[in-house]
């Protein structure tokens, strides 16, 4: 056999390697990101999005945030202006996250059939961050 | 001062202008003059460019708060490497740091290219040129002037986000923008060659030490970003597979590819098609990586808040994708490969699967990125991956990399013959299994971290035996001593001994991956006085005493400070302090949320991480986040080693070369005399 034909049985073997890692990968560890609306109707049709890994991406309902520091527990409330729920998180959360104002996070989890979404993971982005706040300055 | 830093703008986006007009029409109209123009107007725009970061410096050292920039990121009682670092903390800045950095580069390429290459200088100046004018145009149309004033003045300024109130982050953003921003320069002479079709190895050499200096630039601003996720996040660890980070990991990727594929273009004239795909590519993603960290369009907490900032780029993406493609399909009869593959017991049938394995792990991160989007196009749904995809397809790829790390170089080009595979394999791979064995017997049973040490353990062997081999031949030879031997070996051969610095850096940084697997955590509430211990996890016990809360102001925040006592095994050790920060501005005014900053304890074995999460209401009850990190300091190591093999391999000129080794270094090849007479020693040469 020429030595470009085994490269290239070589070079099949690994790309093909490649996609079935990935896809399995996918399949294994493809987590849903919904809004808490699409969540809200999902859940209304199929009830396995109950107590199921999910993301979610929303706002912090401003002043819903409850902080027990001694327990490290956090409970809030987060929405898409149209459908809320309360999630409860042990751990810490990043500097960034506040109910302040409007801040958007991201949280992972699942929601229970009580209605509360136990988070394993909470991110933050914080809108302020970087830019926005004297541009508004400058047209008001 | 922003009206002859604005002025500055517009000038050098018109002679910019100018410069890529005169460039692109120079060779087809054949008038030499205009692309003598070309270059002088390239040079132009940088100085009109060097005049406007001046002006942007001024206004921030300067505290003009009438600037919208300079009150959006510094304010009085910043301390003042911040205010200058904050040149490019900021959208608007850093997009003009983008343009300086550019044209500074084409500058110095312009002026340390050899006149041999000289018929590509005009289209360099072009493409570089263009490139600038794209950045410029952000500026002035885009919505991100940094010179932009605002309608009144506000006593202080916001003040820096104090996350960026970090030495890390002075020098990480502009690390990692000179890596983006310098690939440029091998783009622009990729496509000088295509339009000049000029496409022998010459355009290679020319850009030889541009790609290993963004390579270099690339891998220092990825492991300072990862230096300053961990000492300032708080999560404890130093890669989340977050987009932004993935997108810096992108271009390292298919750079590191290139890096190795060119080595058989300059020795076979093979590859021609791929090298250039890869230069293209690299320049596409570090565009890309611009695009994902300003546009918003998938969530990460590196990002950029969204702007429109991000369709300039996603155009401009596009655009450089049709038209680099394009140019090279039609010249792809001209880049017929001069040498096909002979064995699959060659370098180049090493180097070819390190260059699959490369770009597939650049595939699957670029998917994994992406994912989120292209689902929600074809199914409707998003769909995220997180780290638990990354790692599961990454592993796998870096282990078999790793292996690759250590085989090619072991292997001669051509075809390598069964009695040379043994000479030069025997002992690596006693060494791997030894080690393997060893921490088996040990009690490590975890398969994957087992195989990755038995694999870093045979790279490690042929290095060993690379250098033990040539210092023996150089003893032999020219009757030195050891020391003088092994200095004068690496001097001689930098590209050769300098790439083994950086490949044992590699397997440093996958040991101290490696060990990422055996951390531990455990989240404690203490009162004064209350300790809690935790178990490392090479089985020693540490034992953490709270002392007590402390609450004090120092220049720009107040602080309240947790201290632990630290005792290993019953003894005292040390005291680590972690702080929750309030910052404030000149007026006392309260200035973001308060920030936390980890405590830590660095070892070569283990660090200790401590973050303080918070007080119980008014007491000095504290609750804490305890983590006992295994190997972490060696990702700094293997950084600042990789930092040296890098400058080795593209340390200039020779110590005292003979004049035949200097004519052939400057002709390009790695080849030097020496090198040529251990190679022969050795059974190949790299």
């Amino acid at each position: 056999m020429r030595a470009g034909t085994k490269f290239f049985i070589g070079a099949s073997i690994i790309t093909l390697g490649v996609t079935m890692l990935i896809v399995q990968g996918v399949k294994q560890t493809g987590v849903y990101f919904l809004t808490p609306t699409e969540l809200v109707e999902r859940t209304k049709t199929d009830a396995t999005f109950y107590d199921y890994g999910i993301k979610v991406g929303a706002k912090v309902v401003p002043g819903s945030v409850r902080r027990n520091p001694k327990a490290q527990q956090i409970d809030f409330r987060v929405s898409d202006g149209k459908n809320e729920f309360p999630v409860s998180y042990h751990g810490i959360v990043p500097d960034t996250f506040t109910d302040a104002n409007d801040i958007e996070v991201i949280v992972e989890g699942k929601l229970g059939h009580d209605g509360v979404f136990r988070a394993t993971e909470v991110l933050a982005k914080c809108g302020s961050r970087y830019e926005a706040e004297f541009k508004k300055g400058k047209r008001a | 001062m922003t009206l002859l830093g604005q002025f500055s703008l517009w000038v050098a986006l018109l002679l910019g202008l100018w410069a890529a007009g005169m460039a692109f029409v120079s060779p087809w109209q054949d008038r030499p003059e205009f692309a003598a123009s070309a270059i002088r107007s390239a040079f132009g725009v940088w100085v009109a460019l060097l005049v406007a970061a001046v002006c942007l410096w001024k206004g921030l050292l300067s505290h003009d708060f009438n600037i919208e920039y300079v009150a959006a990121y510094t304010s009085r009682n910043l301390p003042t490497s911040y205010v200058f670092s904050a040149f490019w903390a900021g959208q608007k800045g850093s997009l003009l740091f983008w343009a300086v950095v550019l044209s500074t580069f084409g500058a110095l390429a312009q002026l340390t290219t050899s006149r041999r290459y000289e018929d590509l200088l005009p289209y360099v100046a072009g493409v570089t040129s263009l490139v600038v004018v794209f950045f410029i145009s952000v500026m002035l149309f885009g919505g991100a002037n940094p010179f932009e004033r605002l309608p009144f003045t506000p006593p202080d300024g916001r003040g820096l986000n104090p996350q960026l109130q970090n030495p890390g982050m002075v020098i990480h953003p502009p690390m990692l923008y000179l890596g983006y921003i310098s690939i440029t320069i091998p783009f622009a002479f990729a496509i000088a060659a295509l339009l000049s079709r000029r496409l022998d190895t010459g355009w290679i050499h020319a850009i030889r030490k541009w790609t290993l200096l963004s390579w270099l630039f690339l891998s220092v601003g990825i492991t300072l970003g990862m230096w300053w996720a961990y000492v300032e996040l708080g999560w404890g660890g130093y890669w989340a597979w977050d987009p932004v980070e993935n997108a810096s990991l992108l271009p390292w990727l298919t750079m590191s590819a290139f890096l190795h594929s060119v080595m058989i273009q300059e020795k076979r004239g093979m590859l021609k098609r791929w090298n250039l795909s890869l230069i293209v590519a690299s320049f596409l993603l570090s565009l890309f990586g611009t695009f994902i960290t300003r546009s918003g369009v998938i969530a990460s907490v590196h990002s950029f808040t969204q702007s429109n900032v991000g369709f300039f780029f996603a155009g401009f993406l596009f655009v450089a994708a049709v038209v680099s493609f394009t140019l090279l399909y039609t010249r792809w009869p001209l880049l017929k490969p001069e040498a096909a593959l002979e064995s699959m017991a060659s370098r180049e049938a090493a180097f070819l699967f390190n260059n699959l394995v490369f770009v597939g792990i650049a595939f699957s991160v670029l998917w994994g990125t992406l994912f989120p989007i292209l689902s929600e196009w074809v199914r409707g749904t998003k769909i995220t991956v997180g780290p638990p995809f990354f790692n599961r397809v990454n592993v796998p790829l870096g282990i078999l990399l790793l292996a690759l790390t250590g085989i090619g170089p072991l292997i001669a080009w051509r075809k390598a013959s069964t009695a040379n595979l043994k000479r030069q394999f025997r002992l690596p791979i006693a060494t791997g299994l030894l080690g393997g064995g060893v921490l088996f017997a040990m009690g490590l049973h975890d398969l994957y971290v087992l195989v990755a040490l038995t694999i870093a353990g045979f790279v490690l062997g042929t290095v060993a035996q690379e250098f033990y081999r040539g210092v023996r031949a150089r003893m032999r030879m020219h009757g030195e001593s050891v020391p003088m031997a092994f200095v004068e070996l690496i001097a001689k051969n930098r590209r050769r001994y300098g790439g083994y610095v950086v490949h044992v850096a590699m397997v440093i940084y996958f040991v101290a991956f490696a060990g990422s697997a055996f951390k531990v955590t455990k989240e404690a509430t203490l009162k004064p006085g209350e300790s809690t211990t935790l178990k490392s996890p090479f089985g020693h016990t540490y034992t953490f005493t709270h002392l007590g809360v402390s609450q004090y102001t120092a220049f720009n925040r107040n602080v309240s400070a947790a201290s632990l006592e630290l005792a290993l095994d019953g003894k005292k050790i040390d005291v680590i302090r972690a702080e929750k920060r309030q910052h404030v501005d000149s007026f006392g005014q309260k200035l973001f949320e308060p920030s936390t900053e980890v405590g830590i304890r660095s070892g070569l074995r283990e660090d200790v991480y401590v973050v303080y999460a918070g007080s119980v209401s008014g007491t000095e009850e504290a609750s804490f986040a305890l983590s006992i990190n295994p190997l972490v300091w060696w990702v700094w190591f293997a950084g600042v080693l990789l930092v040296i093999g890098g400058l080795v391999t593209m340390w200039p000129g020779g110590w005292a070369p003979a004049p035949v080794a200097r004519r052939q270094v400057q002709a390009g090849f790695a080849v030097t005399l020496v090198e040529s007479e251990i190679g022969t020693a050795t059974g190949g040469e790299g």
